[in-house]
């Protein structure tokens, strides 16, 4: 099988400072990547190397595309880069605002990923906007309202509803259940486990809660100081810790 | 089906000046197709270790642990991903899930996760809580807020939700009644029946002399340890 994803050894300095370093792994389809480490480890440099919002200075990114298969998306055009990040690819950020538009009503924030990709049909947009508004339960009865009259954990899934209509193959989160109340944590985390397995997407997770990522993750990737200290299943990484750094941030941690 | 040769374990703390605990050395075992081996030793001598490091959530220091044919102490986390999902299933002490999840979906999971038609899931996950005396009323509920053997049984059907052909199992009938334990046993002996190779761990004598074919004692896989 290929792989959807292969990187190859990105690194990203900010000046002298080391954002990631000589970062490898490749992801299968259906799979999901955790990477889990404290804040300023490098994860979110990482991420946004990975989905080419920030240019690495070193490495491949290599992308199975639907087209014309493996491409280093590194080195693509810009405007090559923007389609697959409307189509194969899709971000949730952290905080929900960052990746909706506040102004446009809920409808018109998954509708607008639709048109992006060539849609036209009012009525058929709308519909489908409906519908995946219903799956991460939010009520038909708010589409045409505007994401500031809606709670934290509702601007996270309609987020979530926006990326994941136009049936993206890669989903990148940055912390999609932080800030939430652990209620709305839980059912974020169904939701995207349904999502995850009913629509055989591949997902690469970044978090700093470890029962998060033991839920979420097939694997697990371990940053510090923006290299990659330990990887592997991820109860594996969890119950028999093999990195002094890990250790201590599983032993740091209330029960996972 | 499952086959140890020559495996050690040890956890190095490297936050404990790099304290270095064998707990495993030399250790070889054999089941066949149809065959249940108990694991017996007294508590911390490495019964878990031994069944965690056939699953792969712990990794063996040295030697090869071979599950159908895959040494899991080498394997690629997708190959380990594989072999659970198709051929090796845990009965854990504890039940692990994603609040929220109907004890129904909890239950047909491995069997959604193989692909398996959404109905006919449910239907054997539906199944199994009745032959577990689940009572029907608690099936849409999330087993989070279950009572401790409510959420054991819950634990066992989800573990006997698919065929798996080789089998662990974390002491299944510790604080069952007697019902159930029977009911326990019975799914023993049927996944024995078609075939499954299985470890277990049982304090429950009775029930180890009913369903399993030998002993092995761990304690014999770290006498250097104790000495």
């Amino acid at each position: 099988m290929t792989p959807l994803l292969q990187v190859k050894g990105i690194g990203k300095r900010y000046g002298a400072q080391i954002g990631c370093a000589d970062v490898s792994f490749d992801l299968y389809p259906g799979e999901v990547m955790g990477i889990v480490g404290e804040s300023g480890s490098g994860k979110s440099t990482l991420l946004n190397c990975l989905a080419g919002h920030l240019a690495p200075d070193a490495g491949q990114v290599i992308f199975d595309t639907r087209a014309d298969g493996p491409e280093d998306t590194v080195n693509m055009s810009e405007p090559e880069r923007r389609m697959l990040r409307r189509t194969d690819w899709a971000f949730v950020h952290q905080n929900a605002r960052d990746g909706l538009r506040m102004s446009v009503s809920a409808g018109g924030n998954i509708g607008e990923r639709l048109m992006a990709v060539g849609d036209r049909h009012y009525g058929a947009i709308r519909d489908r906007a409906i519908d995946w508004l219903g799956r991460v339960e939010i009520s038909e009865t708010r589409v045409d309202d505007r994401p500031t009259t809606f709670s934290g954990g509702m601007q996270q899934r309609l987020q979530i509803a926006r990326n994941l209509v136009t049936s993206p193959r890669l989903v990148f989160m940055d912390e999609p259940t932080g800030g939430l109340d652990v209620s709305v944590q839980a059912r974020l985390l169904d939701l995207l486990r349904g999502l995850v397995r009913e629509l055989g997407l591949s997902a690469i997770i970044v978090t700093h809660d470890l029962a998060v990522a033991r839920l979420l993750a097939h694997r697990l990737m371990v940053m510090k100081e923006g290299h990659m200290i330990e990887a592997g299943l991820t109860d594996q990484v969890l119950d028999d810790p093999q990195h002094a750094y890990t250790q201590l941030l599983v032993s740091s941690v209330l029960q996972v | 089906m499952i086959e140890l040769i020559e495996v050690s374990k040890r956890f190095t703390l490297h936050n404990k000046g790099g304290a270095v605990i064998p707990v495993m050395e030399g250790a070889s075992l054999k089941v066949v197709p149809g065959e249940c081996v108990a694991l017996t030793g007294a508590s911390g001598a490495g019964k878990s270790t031994m069944m965690r490091v056939i699953y792969g959530n712990f990794l063996a220091a040295s030697g090869q642990v071979l599950v159908d044919g895959l040494d899991v102490a080498k394997a690629e986390p997708q190959e380990i991903l594989a072999l659970r999902r198709e051929t090796l299933g845990y009965v854990s002490q504890f039940l692990r899930v994603v609040p929220r999840v109907p004890t129904l979906e909890v239950v047909a999971e491995p069997l959604l996760a193989l692909g398996c038609d959404r109905q006919e899931a449910l239907g054997k996950a539906a199944g199994l809580l009745s032959r577990l005396n689940i009572p029907e009323r608690l099936w849409l509920l999330s087993p989070t807020t279950f009572s401790g053997g409510e959420q054991q049984r819950v634990n066992i059907a989800r573990g006997f939700a698919h065929d798996y052909p080789v089998m662990l199992l974390d002491e299944p009938t510790a604080a069952l009644d007697t019902q159930n334990r029977e009911t326990v046993l019975t799914l023993i002996e049927e996944a024995k029946a078609r075939g499954a190779a299985i470890v277990g761990i049982f304090h429950d004598i009775e029930a180890r002399e009913r369903v399993c074919d030998r002993e092995i004692n761990v304690s014999d896989f770290n006498q250097e340890v104790a000495e």
